[in-house]
């Protein structure tokens, strides 16, 4: 970009890509950056509470750091740039909540291997964001500490888990966040929002240090106002990691560089499983634009069929459940996080710190998984699932032979408002039936803005085979060449 | 499936070690009654011969050689414990 241009664009209003050359030319310190996005946090946040923690002692720290690391000529793309990290990722020396009362007072004793890279890469955290309690929600209503708001529309929700990422990112706090995804916990707040998120293949990013909901699910990934800003971020987060056993042993190809390539004879699949009943038709109707939009950059599309896609919902609800009840056996009110007071025994002592600690939703999906798992269930649910698993992977395995990618909405509708489904788990759970087959099979996928119904926000789905995040990116790419939804700002936060 | 009783949403709770109020025992039994019938959608599926999928990518689990690898933090990590004393944790007499 032309320089006299980028100079023009007030810092808040870039991306990590123009930050970048803006701190590369000098036109800005990072200490200066870092300073007008905190003071923006501190005006903004009180309305939509999308952090928990603001750390802007240690992020000046860091910011000066990075601006020391440029001055001694070694500033990578990323050194200086400010990011906020989901509350899920363990800091050292930072409150690390996940969300919930159990860990209000928890200061992480280590960093977790994405933090650890992050800040290896000279990034700047300014604190921790919002997030549905253990990452159990999709509408971020289950904090422990309240729920974010929508910066297009405040009576909306983010929606969850990464609500809080999502809607700092949005209403530009920060210009790019770390999220977690187990069934949508990325993609859905970046469509609800306006942005763009990526959950990559299960294995491309370390889980060490990324507080477990459901192991054979949760990935880790950026959210970002563009492609190329998600390139960057992932550039920085993938890779393999000795420490989590599930991390794949594979390098992680330069993200950033591929996200030229022409879309010249692409084929995208459009299940007709994810546009028939249950999406909202206005919903549809930007949808079907956006495709259309990819049909003029050269595209070609082909109606596909993922014909097990009405499992996924059944199936996640036993696969996740079963591992959170596992997964949080270890908070027990003995080496760390919330006691109760005065417990009489030791059984009490486990109960009610448990009882105490966790919320009203985890409770329920850790209750869930123990009846799953318990003796002359196991076969009838958790097997039966790891069945419907396969079936589901199989469905998508057969259309990537078809097609380069899977497109779709990411959502059925646009963000619904605050407490419109907080009383009935089940409609809450049907907010991700577009998102979580993905995870079932640890297939990558993207969210990216293409429109609006009304004043909220649309977000296009892009699928693809595993490890073509480069792809998934591209897409996205070429598409914010030649459209500008990416570049909206909800106008309170202009 | 017949849908969760008060007494069995209690039973079940025991085995997860949640202290739930009696109060809220029939709500907890409605919601679990109905996530349970949501996902017993899966059984209109017939999945005999089915090989579960266990791991997305069907990577079995990567060993690595005996040796010690992390260092002993004891001191770093108790110092965030509810209740320690003399390197240990405590917790109310289990023994009498």
């Amino acid at each position: 970009m032309n320089e006299q241009i980028l100079n023009s664009i007030a810092m808040h209003e870039k991306t990590i890509a123009q930050l970048s050359a803006s701190l590369a030319t000098g036109e800005f310190s990072s200490e200066e950056l870092t300073r007008a996005l905190l003071e923006r946090v501190e005006r903004f946040n009180p309305s939509l509470n999308a952090f928990i923690t603001v750390t802007a002692e240690s992020a000046l720290a860091q910011a000066r750091a990075a601006d020391e690391r440029r001055r001694q000529g070694a500033a990578g793309l990323l050194t200086g740039i400010p990011i906020a990290h989901k509350d899920i990722f363990c800091t050292d020396g930072v409150r690390t909540s996940c969300g919930s009362r159990i860990l209000d007072r928890f200061i992480a004793p280590y960093n977790a291997t994405v933090v650890e890279r992050l800040n290896a890469a000279g990034a700047v955290m300014l604190g921790k964001t919002n997030m549905d309690e253990f990452a159990m929600g999709s509408s971020n209503e289950t904090s422990f500490y309240g729920p974010v708001r929508n910066p297009w529309d405040l009576d909306a929700v983010p929606g969850g888990s990464s609500g809080g990422s999502a809607a700092a990112v949005a209403a530009r706090l920060t210009p790019g966040a770390t999220g977690t995804d187990t069934g949508g916990s990325i993609r859905q707040p970046a469509a609800l929002c306006g942005i763009t998120g990526i959950k990559p293949t299960y294995g491309r990013v370390s889980r060490w240090g990324m507080i477990a909901y459901a192991s054979s699910l949760d990935q880790g990934g950026p959210m970002a106002r563009t492609a190329e800003d998600c390139a960057l971020l992932l550039g920085a987060m993938a890779g393999f990691d000795l420490r989590d056993s599930t991390s794949v042993d594979r390098p992680a190809p330069d993200y950033a560089a591929l996200l030229d390539q022409p879309l010249t004879g692409l084929k995208i699949g459009l299940p007709k499983e994810y546009f028939g009943e249950g999406l909202d038709s206005a919903v549809a109707r930007v949808v079907e634009d956006a495709i259309a939009e990819y049909r003029k950059l050269g595209a070609e599309t082909v109606e596909i069929s993922l014909p097990n896609s009405h499992l996924a919902i059944p199936a996640y609800y036993v696969v996740a459940p079963a591992e959170c009840s596992s997964n949080l056996a270890r908070f027990d009110g003995v080496r760390y996080g919330h006691r109760c007071e005065n417990p009489k025994d030791l059984l009490d002592l486990y109960t009610r710190s448990r009882g105490e600690g966790f919320g009203a939703e985890v409770q329920r999906r850790i209750l869930v998984g123990t009846f799953a798992l318990s003796a002359g269930y196991y076969d009838a649910y958790y097997l039966k699932a790891q069945q419907i698993r396969r079936l589901i992977s199989d469905d998508f395995r057969q259309a990537f032979a078809q097609v380069d990618v899977i497109m779709g909405p990411t959502s059925p509708t646009v963000a619904f408002n605050l407490g419109e489904k907080v009383d009935d788990p089940i409609t809450m759970y049907l907010s991700d039936i577009y998102t979580i087959a993905v995870n079932l099979a640890g297939l990558p996928g993207l969210s990216l803005p293409v429109g609006f119904v009304g004043q909220r926000p649309v977000g296009l789905q892009v699928i693809g085979d595993y490890f073509t995040e480069d792809r998934l990116l591209n897409v996205a790419h070429r598409y914010q060449q030649v459209t500008d939804w990416h570049q909206r700002a909800p106008t309170a936060f202009a | 499936m017949m849908p969760l009783g008060t007494a069995e949403v209690a039973k079940i709770a025991h085995l997860a070690r949640l202290a739930i109020r009696e109060e809220e025992v029939p709500d907890y039994a409605r919601n679990l009654s109905a996530i349970l019938e949501l996902v017993e959608q899966m059984n209109a599926v017939d999945t005999t011969g089915v090989t579960p999928m266990a791991h997305p990518l069907d990577m079995v689990q990567r060993l690595r050689a005996d040796e010690i690898s992390e260092s002993n933090q004891r001191e770093h990590f108790q110092a965030i414990a509810p209740r320690v004393d003399a390197g240990l944790y405590l917790v109310p007499k289990v023994i009498e």
